[in-house]
């Protein structure tokens, strides 16, 4: 299992350190015909899955008054950047209480009380 | 023709350039050892004898085997296996990179054993119904006709042993070498369990060695 694990290290590119909770802007490469633009999607983090180049990520969005998740795989080429722009504080590992509230508290999650990684 | 003997490491995914995320299967392959090269004229055909995996106590080997490989004063090892391919020597040590990335190769391993199997996992037949009374439920049926031909068919597909029998996967494209690691990466999946041995096979020449 170990050589499995050296193997997937090779394919790893960096990626910023975000945890759950956190609001991030997740910049997606897209495809249309021969061209290619970025597309942003910008909502808090409710989930973390998976591990080596299979790790997954969730995020949560209300467009318009209607929630949208994305799950994005962490190491996706087609991933431009993720840019944390708040740190949350959570004491959950999955934010799925996020999907049955309404209004503001839909996005409500508890801000960082002060940053550990400088942004 | 080219060959090389390896173990199967494990699957994992990877993503390409693309974007796209494939299934890789990790065959840890080489250095294989020439232990014996087989000529024409003394053994009726050409191949390459391959060694794999070292076997480090003596004690471990038998006293006629060890003879053999002291003969080309090589260490022992556990797997020996013939290839029919050209351009080494005895003692030569053959690894991964004779192999190069978008290669298609085939690929033998020792398949899973599965143990006595029924028909339905064994051949595929479709059974009967599972629920409504009906007392048909995994069995074979029928197995031929009466008056003619009074037998069974020969290759009747019946219950028995399934699996642990030598297989081949052709048209396996390799994904990406680790000449480092002595690690090879192909595409898809592999007969046999991780750790089982496997034989990597190209029909195409040998690649230009660059150093």
């Amino acid at each position: 299992m170990n050589a499995i694990k050296v193997v997937e290290e090779g394919y790893k590119r960096e990626t910023p350190n975000f945890r759950v909770g956190d609001t991030v802007t997740v910049n997606m490469k897209v495809k249309e015909g021969d061209k290619e633009r970025v597309q942003a999607f910008t909502g808090v983090v409710i989930g973390r899955k998976g591990s080596g180049t299979r790790e997954t990520f969730m995020v949560r969005k209300i467009s318009y008054g209607i929630g949208v998740e994305k799950i994005f795989p962490l190491l996706s080429p087609m991933i431009e950047n993720i840019k944390v722009i708040k740190e949350g504080h959570v004491r959950r590992a999955k934010l799925y209480y996020l999907r049955g509230k309404k209004g503001k508290a839909a996005t409500k999650v508890k801000e960082k009380a002060f940053s550990e990684t400088q942004q | 023709m080219k060959g090389i003997i390896g173990k199967k490491v494990g699957m994992t995914q990877v993503f390409t350039e693309g974007g796209h995320l494939v299934s890789v299967t990790v065959i840890e392959a080489g250095p294989a050892k020439v232990i014996q090269k087989k000529a024409k004229d003394q053994d009726g055909y050409e191949a390459l004898q391959l060694g794999y995996e070292e076997i480090r106590k003596e004690k471990n080997v038998t006293k006629p085997m060890l003879g053999h490989f002291k003969k080309v004063s090589s260490p022992a090892y556990r797997l020996l296996r013939e290839i029919k391919m050209e351009g080494f020597n005895e003692g030569d040590n053959i690894t991964v990179d004779i192999f190069a990335k978008g290669e298609k190769v085939s690929i033998t391993g020792t398949s899973k054993g599965k143990g006595f199997q029924g028909v339905m996992k064994r051949h595929h037949y479709k059974g009967g119904p599972g629920s409504h009374g009906s007392m048909f439920n995994r069995a074979p049926g029928s197995i031929g006709s009466s008056a003619y031909p009074s037998r069974v068919w020969k290759n009747k597909g019946l219950p028995g042993h399934m699996g642990d029998e030598r297989v081949t996967v052709k048209n396996i494209e390799i994904f990406d070498i680790k000449k480092d690691q002595n690690l090879m990466l192909v595409m898809g999946a592999v007969p046999g369990p991780n750790g089982g041995y496997v034989i990597v096979k190209s029909e195409a020449a040998l690649a230009v060695k660059e150093s």
